[in-house]
């Protein structure tokens, strides 16, 4: 077979993640059904192989849990300020699309920031350029550009978060370069 | 029953109400915006993103309510998944509306896409052309 096999390690995530999803479905955390649900696992990411996702082999919890707490605080205040266009401007909402460089050129990063910018209200990623890793991101109520600029920082400010988190070692030395300067 | 548990029980019974109270206004949010914004892309705003807060705050009504542990795991796999899927459809919904032209330029204030969407297009278009000599 031409597949490059890839190392348990590399794997290690996406089992654990689906042991915890047949436990999480059957309710049942008892050790028989988890054994049996890693085999599952095994058995399943054998058979219907996916292309390894290419994690950076960093994680820092620590950076995690801060970033997911501003994620979810975000995510309120920003529904409530959508709520209050829809009700308030309405058909008059002015909008941009905004260009938006990241630094990371990595798939997962890429994907990663525009999840969070897709999750947070008032913001939809429409277009991915791969090749400079550009974001084409569609703001709700982006008035000027004073505004082009706010939203822009904002997601540049989310990949920095991801890359605190998960990025890779050049990544992180990279942006404490830039945050040194 | 002693005192204590009833007091527990009101204050448990107060948040998930209040959860679930919020957690349909954020429905009703997305209801108005699907009626009161202009092109799809706006709408696209309104229909996704407050379910990713409404969902998460009926979740939390629903673990509350039940009161057994083993539900919070089953919530918590249902709400990332709905984060996971979420922006795949918003991305793929406002990809197309964006090439189909479903939007109002003039209420756009900037439009960084346009000019590589036109150059992908004409290039298309030139690799077409050269094809069929």
């Amino acid at each position: 077979m031409s597949r490059r096999r890839i190392s348990l390690r590399q794997e290690l995530p996406l089992l654990v993640w689906l042991v915890i999803v047949w436990g999480a479905l059957w309710q049942d955390f008892t050790p028989g059904n988890l054994l049996f649900g890693a085999l599952l696992a095994v058995a399943v990411a054998r058979l219907f192989y996916l292309p390894p996702v290419e994690l950076s082999g960093r994680f820092s919890v620590l950076r995690a849990i801060p970033f997911a707490v501003q994620f979810l605080g975000r995510v309120v205040a920003a529904s409530f300020q959508v709520f209050y266009l829809a009700v308030a401007q309405g058909p008059r909402v002015t909008n941009a699309v905004v260009a938006v460089p990241l630094r990371s050129h990595s798939d997962l990063m890429v994907t990663a920031t525009g999840h969070v910018i897709s999750l947070i209200p008032g913001s939809l990623v429409v277009e991915v350029d791969r090749s400079t890793s550009t974001l084409y991101i569609h703001g709700l109520n982006v008035r000027n550009a004073d505004d082009v600029r706010k939203l822009r920082k904002e997601v540049r400010d989310t990949e920095a978060g991801l890359i605190r988190v998960m990025g890779t070692k050049e990544e992180l030395e990279a942006l404490n370069l830039e945050a040194a300067t | 029953m002693n005192p204590d548990a009833s007091a527990v029980d009101t204050a448990v019974d107060v948040v998930s109400a209040v959860f679930m109270i919020v957690g349909a206004v954020m429905s009703l949010a997305a209801a108005i915006g699907l009626l009161r914004f202009p092109d799809l892309m706006s709408r696209m705003h309104a229909a996704t993103k407050p379910q990713v807060l409404g969902l998460f705050l009926l979740l939390a009504a629903v673990g509350l309510q039940l009161r057994t542990w083993w539900v919070w795991p089953v919530l918590l796999v249902a709400w990332i998944f709905q984060l996971l899927t979420v922006p795949v459809s918003a991305h793929m919904v406002g990809r197309a509306g964006y090439r189909t032209k479903h939007l109002h330029r003039e209420l756009l204030s900037t439009d960084e896409l346009e000019a590589v969407v036109l150059k992908a297009a004409e290039a298309a278009r030139e690799q077409d052309s050269d094809g069929g000599r």
